[in-house]
């Protein structure tokens, strides 16, 4: 495709009222997902810093405000805490409020108000109070940034029960999963792939209605194999299932069959999609930014060891963070989970 | 700095009683305030009456909970001893479509918005987390995380601006949200947010600060280097000071400021400056932090007693004064034994809505907890 007809199909994905399937990048998928859930319900809002004449430090949101109005599309004081806060008292009073938080290291302020408060209000009121706040989190990191904006908090959150939390790893997920988390009457935390806020494919505009009231929508979201393979599971989600496919490619011309779980859900995990994977396989290495002490990682080896003892060939490997700070943009591709580091775990594995 | 004044009393410096708004001494005579008197001059003996029996009632309950506390009926209570006619006054100045969001020692303010105040045994009791429906009353749940739900009211309010619920002169469609909570309260970040969010969005919410003297242990010197009603001037939100113990000017301060949220006037920041007679709570020790002076020369201005100077000055008869205290006993006995009647949730609460949806986790783990339990029944049998 040239790169004037990427250009013109860009252009009828900015009208975001037509069906059928475009070419987008993730961002323009997530700006349309938010657009059609806010013509589909007039409670939805948007709320966060710089997010609306700006359309958000990396133009989610662009052109909402404009469409919407400042009463939907609401830029906020720079107050974490009292972005979320005021979020919970809205859907309190019947809105649906989408918080964005600008980088995933500036959510800690909001830390308190989202795990004691947003978490909890359901369960505290014994389902009187129903809190359906989304909060969109760019995250992870391989932008080359500076410190707090590429760092991989899910499982903080995912720890917390009461929140759903939730990332899709490409455009045609992003666009449907907002709606469906916007749809949810629990609180969902939306964690974005920044680094793959440009990756364009293909995205189906017309399956998303039905998608968002569809099984396990606005539940539980189910992982995908996001490609098949018989020698060894890889279970990613974010912006690591990309570095799990490219993985996969590589380990085909060498011999090895690899699957690649797309999980898309942190909380829950969909544990049975991958037991059901290694049951065929034998073979497990989890793959996240993140850092795997106390990772989503070592939760799903932990499962896995339980679940599929008899079916290990080999002990469950996971490919991940290292317990520092997330490191200087230098030395991030050697702290990030990249091919060599994933390979060098599938040929571990395939060795016992 | 704060300096003693004469009753031994700790006051900001540059505060003068001329900041107070009182419209009822601790003698129980009353002060003409050209703003505020006539605000509660609509109120006839019978509704006085209304407000006493209000704080009588309200103190009864507190002080059998405390007791039941002490009896191992209840794992804690937060004493509103002293505080209620902060509570009663701004409590009955809201409307019913007006909603409330409580701190967690707000007994008289749940009172006012009908909610039935056994519920509140059920938290202390370790039953339920939460105790009542909170949009049946338009009064949100007792919020334990400090300062939390200020933000919570003002996203209400929020709500409200939205809905076109603000502005339109209609008694019966405006209205507001009010956020209660204490001194200690006004040093946490969420308070300072939500005054700010309250303001640039002129949301119709009033900020409810009784200023109980004591966070814990901890003096209002050690929250704040300035008169606590200051601080909602630096937010651009306007701030008024008023008695505390005094339940009218309580009642007339609320009301004006419920009247500027809902005319779409924006926010007031409210300091009712009050005294924690009790302990924070019944696993704290006041006296190893205050004096006995300090506690008796506010025990002269306990609410209560002004109230009923008053009363007793404007005519009510010594009949009303029996029969309350009459009323009061026997809703004393109901609480002591309505008490004894909650019983442990059923173990499988623990699983029940966390989610509004079903989540796989839960189900599972529930699962797995049901078929263990009935193990053990099954080897019984």
């Amino acid at each position: 495709m040239s790169e004037r007809a990427v250009s013109d199909q860009d252009r009828q994905g900015d009208q975001g009222q037509q069906g059928g399937t475009q070419r987008l990048t993730l961002g323009k998928a997530i700006n349309l997902g938010l657009r059609r859930a806010m013509e589909r319900d007039p409670k939805v809002m948007l709320m966060g810093e710089d997010i609306g004449p700006l359309g958000g430090v990396f133009r989610v949101t662009d052109g909402l405000q404009k469409d919407f109005g400042s009463d939907r599309v609401v830029d906020t004081p720079l107050a974490e805490s009292g972005i979320v806060g005021t979020a919970i008292g809205l859907a309190l009073a019947g809105y649906r409020p989408v918080c964005e938080i600008q980088f995933d290291g500036f959510i800690f302020p909001a830390y308190d108000q989202i795990t004691t408060q947003l978490a909890k209000m359901h369960y505290r009121s014994r389902g009187k109070s129903q809190v359906p706040v989304v909060i969109r989190v760019p995250y992870g990191g391989g932008i080359g940034a500076v410190e707090h904006h590429s760092e991989s908090p899910e499982a903080l959150f995912a720890h917390t029960a009461g929140l759903r939390v939730i990332t899709p790893a490409t455009p045609a997920d992003a666009f449907v999963m907002i709606q469906q988390a916007i749809a949810c009457p629990d609180p969902v935390m939306f964690f974005e792939p920044k680094a793959r806020y440009w990756d364009k494919a293909e995205v189906d505009l017309t399956a998303a209605d039905e998608l968002v009231g569809g099984p396990g929508a606005p539940g539980d979201v189910r992982a995908t194999v996001a490609r098949p393979g018989t020698d060894v599971t890889l279970a990613a989600y974010g912006p690591s299932v990309t570095t799990a496919l490219r993985a996969a490619a590589a380990a085909e011309s060498e011999g090895t069959s690899i699957e690649v779980i797309d999980l898309r859900s942190i909380s829950p995990i969909d544990f049975a999609a991958v037991a059901d994977s290694v049951r065929r396989t034998g073979r497990l290495v989890v793959v996240h930014e993140a850092a795997t002490f106390l990772g989503a990682g070592a939760e799903i080896a932990a499962r896995i060891s339980e679940e599929c003892f008899y079916h290990l060939e080999a002990p469950v490997l996971r490919v991940g963070g290292f317990h520092t700070p997330y490191p200087v943009a230098k030395l991030e591709e050697e702290y990030l989970p990249n091919l060599d580091r994933v390979l060098h775990a599938v040929d571990t594995v395939m060795q016992h | 700095m704060f300096t003693p004044d004469v009753d031994g009393v700790t006051t900001p410096v540059g505060e003068t009683d001329d900041d107070l708004i009182q419209l009822l001494t601790p003698t129980g005579e009353r002060v003409h305030h050209e703003s505020y008197s006539p605000r509660v001059d609509h109120l006839d003996r019978a509704a006085l009456e209304g407000l006493y029996r209000d704080m009588y009632l309200v103190r009864r309950f507190d002080s059998e909970a405390t007791s039941l506390q002490r009896h191992g009926e209840l794992g804690l209570w937060p004493p509103s001893l002293g505080q209620e006619a902060a509570q009663i006054g701004s409590g009955r100045a809201m409307s019913s479509r007006d909603y409330a969001f409580p701190s967690y020692r707000e007994l008289g303010v749940i009172w006012t918005r009908g909610v039935d105040l056994r519920s509140t045994l059920h938290i202390f009791r370790g039953e339920d987390h939460g105790g009542w429906d909170p949009n049946a009353h338009n009064c949100h749940l007792y919020t334990l995380v400090i300062g939390s739900h200020a933000l919570h009211a003002t996203g209400y309010a929020m709500g409200i601006q939205r809905d076109g619920d603000v502005g339109t002169g209609d008694p019966g469609r405006d209205r507001a949200a009010v956020a209660y909570f204490g001194d200690g309260a006004t040093a946490q970040g969420d308070v300072s947010e939500a005054l700010t969010f309250a303001s640039v969005n002129d949301a119709p919410v009033v900020f409810f600060c009784q200023n109980n003297q004591w966070a814990i242990s901890e003096p209002t010197q050690r929250q704040s280097r300035v008169p606590l009603y200051h601080r909602g001037r630096g937010f651009g939100v306007p701030s008024v000071r008023v008695d505390g113990n005094d339940v009218l000017a309580c009642h007339a301060v609320t009301s004006e400021a419920l009247e500027r949220a809902k005319a779409g006037g924006g926010p007031t920041f409210i300091e009712a400056v009050t005294y924690r007679m009790g302990a924070h709570t019944t696993s704290d020790d006041p006296t190893r932090y205050r004096s006995r002076a300090e506690e008796e020369t506010w025990r002269r201005r306990d609410p209560l007693d002004r109230m009923r100077l008053l009363l007793e000055r404007e005519g009510s008869p010594s009949e009303f004064f029996a029969g309350l205290e009459a009323e009061a006993e026997q809703f004393g006995a109901e609480i002591r034994e309505y008490c004894h009647t909650i019983a442990a949730p059923p173990v499988e609460r623990i699983f029940d809505d966390v989610y509004a949806t079903e989540q796989s986790q839960i189900t599972r783990e529930r699962t797995w907890l049901t078929e263990y339990l009935a193990g053990f029944e099954e080897v019984a049998s």
